[in-house]
């Protein structure tokens, strides 16, 4: 007699009530959820390791600027989620890298106290200088974000402040590359998981309320500006810490750190992966910065390139990579016998 | 003093002439069109390149530029915004990056050479309160009015224009009145393109055409229209003129590098006392603040 067999979907078993209560009954099925939540971290803690000790530093490099990028993203998909539409991360990412330079090249002061220093000193100038346009909703904020930080790299060149158009260089690097990788992938893992904890406590509602309805977030007595000015320091700190970190990086600060680059591919990034999500984002950076790298040869067609996947994927796939493989992961069918009838 | 009044009244309508187009899309008919700066360096280096490389007469060129700019306008509509409608992050980000593909192609393909300048409408200099002023900065002046004007009048004595306001106040409302609000829509981004390229080619004359001017078309038109209050045309003239003298003053007192801050500066202050712009309404403060 030969068994037959049905398909039958992995999750409908696994999935209690809603989708993030489960009930397990076997090692498989706890696999079936660990896997992809676990895989990317593992395979990001792991293959810096594998290619440093074949002695690849070129995709290292890569891994890191993705990791940069991807922090950048996750600050603007947080920022996002508080209702802030920001098109300026570079303004951020600039006043932290500036900051840390110029600790290090006035005071000397060594990396690890610079880092530390301009992430949260970043954040607190980075929410001061936006405060008072925090009134703003939508792309109004964004524009003036987007203009502060093309103006902030003018002022630089017209008063010759902070090495002018030069820029600081000859600054203090990291002793060597294994730090500089896991430093960053340290980070970005810890901004993923704490942005997606924060996002679903308690405090996290008051900015999820934020972006859906301020009006009725208002009209329930929280006082929303106070509130955004906490998810523009959280999100612009993130920032701040990537400038520093790409200042000691390099070995250089310029006002190229305020270039059209750190506003446009984060937001690439976040619309390729999928807004709200947080691991969306980190995935769109790990797909668009090696492209990006790669076109590197091609100067400024790189920002046209940005902006064609940005517009396609905001027409075309509006709920971003993320969420469709989300989806193809819940449809996974296996195959089960059928009971023989009796 | 005369030459205070002159150049801030000259810089005040340059202001105008350049927000106007994101008034009447964004402002009046609620559709986004953040495409304006790379609309405008487009506008302007179309007949550059219709002179020095085609031989083209100057009208024709400029026309052709005008035409161009309303299938652009067109195109964006009916390519990006009308998949998009309603849900206003697409929109602001899908314009805002076709506008800089736009820019930065211009200037990655190296087609902007240096020295890229379009020709003013008669050239010469005259006299005005004994300061010097080049006629092209008199017809700046006159432009801005006439379309300041002609856009109050159209927007409230004809049909079209009254469409245009009531597709953003309530867009069910004005389908149910037999408004077709998808035309309607299109039109307002043909005709704020159509008002972007006029601004490009009345104001470039004065300088050589830049890639960043496209930025800075940008950044003035959503100063302006903060301060005066997006979808009022008189806040536009009244925002033009303080943003314009400020700036004068400061470039002549301060220097030139310090213009911009007084654009940010500006937008401060009024947004701390007046967060729906100085002549806005009610209705605004809920769509901005």
């Amino acid at each position: 007699m030969t068994t037959a067999y049905r398909k039958e979907r992995i999750d409908r078993g696994i999935k209690a009530r809603s989708d993030d209560i489960f009930a397990l009954s076997s090692y498989r099925e706890a696999l079936y959820l660990l896997v992809p939540r676990v895989l990317p971290v593992g395979l990001l803690l792991i293959v810096p390791a594998i290619l440093l000790g074949i002695g690849e530093t070129y995709w290292v490099k890569i891994i890191i600027m993705c990791c940069v990028f991807g922090a950048l993203a996750l600050s603007w998909d947080f920022m996002h989620s508080a209702g802030l539409l920001s098109l300026g991360q570079a303004l951020f990412f600039g006043i932290g890298a500036y900051i840390a330079g110029a600790l290090n090249a006035s005071f000397n002061l060594p990396p690890y106290l610079t880092i530390p220093i301009a992430t949260i000193a970043g954040g607190f100038l980075s929410t001061l200088l936006m405060s008072s346009v925090l009134r703003l909703r939508g792309i109004y904020f964004g524009i003036i974000s987007f203009a502060l930080s093309l103006m902030l790299a003018r002022v630089i060149e017209a008063t010759h402040l902070l090495g002018g158009t030069e820029g600081i260089s000859g600054l203090a690097t990291f002793p060597n590359i294994w730090v500089e990788v896991y430093l960053v992938v340290i980070a970005v893992l810890f901004c993923l998981f704490f942005f997606r904890r924060l996002i679903n406590s308690d405090y996290g509602l008051v900015f999820r309320g934020m972006m859906e309805n301020d009006r009725a977030v208002m009209s329930g007595g929280i006082n929303i500006y106070w509130f955004k000015i906490q998810a523009l320091f959280i999100g612009s700190t993130v920032c701040a810490f990537m400038g520093a970190f790409m200042v000691h990086y390099i070995g250089t600060v310029g006002i190229s750190v305020f270039a059209m680059d750190y506003s446009i591919l984060p937001v690439a990034c976040v619309i390729l992966g999928g807004p709200g999500t947080f691991a969306g984002p980190l995935i769109g950076a790990f797909l668009l910065v090696p492209v990006s790298e790669l076109m590197r040869a091609f100067s400024t067609w790189r920002i046209v390139f940005y902006c064609v996947v940005l517009a396609f994927f905001v027409i075309a796939v509006p709920e971003g990579i993320f969420h469709f493989i989300q989806r193809r992961y819940h449809q996974l069918e296996r195959k089960v016998e059928v009971e023989a009838r009796q | 003093m005369d030459s205070i009044i002159i150049y801030g009244l000259v810089y005040s309508m340059t202001l105008a002439l350049t927000a106007i187009g994101l008034s009447l899309t964004f402002g009046i008919s609620g559709v986004a069109n953040f495409a304006i700066g790379g609309l405008y360096v487009l506008a302007g280096y179309l007949p550059w390149l219709f002179i020095s490389n085609f031989g083209i007469p100057y009208p024709v060129a400029v026309v052709m530029s005008l035409l161009i700019s309303a299938i652009i306008g067109a195109l964006i509509y009916q390519l990006i915004l009308q998949r998009v409608r309603g849900y206003l992050l697409a929109e602001v980000i899908g314009t805002f990056a076709i506008g800089i593909a736009i820019l930065e192609t211009i200037r990655a393909s190296g087609l902007v050479g240096f020295g890229a300048k379009i020709p003013p409408f008669i050239q010469g200099t005259t006299m005005l309160l004994g300061v010097p002023i080049d006629f092209q900065r008199i017809f700046i002046v006159l432009t801005a009015l006439i379309l300041i004007g002609g856009l109050w009048l159209f927007t409230r004595r004809t049909k079209v224009g009254l469409a245009f306001r009531g597709i953003a106040q309530n867009e069910r409302t004005a389908l149910a009145f037999g408004i077709e609000s998808d035309r309607i829509a299109m039109l307002s981004l043909v005709a704020g393109s159509v008002l972007i390229a006029i601004a490009a080619i009345t104001i470039l004359p004065l300088g050589l055409i830049h890639v960043d001017n496209g930025y800075e078309v940008l950044i003035i038109a959503i100063a302006v229209g903060i301060v005066g209050g997006l979808e009022s045309l008189p806040g536009i003239i009244l925002a033009s003129f303080i943003l314009g003298f400020s700036q004068t003053l400061a470039a002549m007192f301060i220097g030139t590098h310090w213009i911009m801050v007084v654009f940010l500066a500006a937008i401060v202050i009024v947004l701390a006392l007046r967060p729906s712009g100085l002549l806005g309404r009610f209705k605004e403060i809920e769509e901005r603040v």
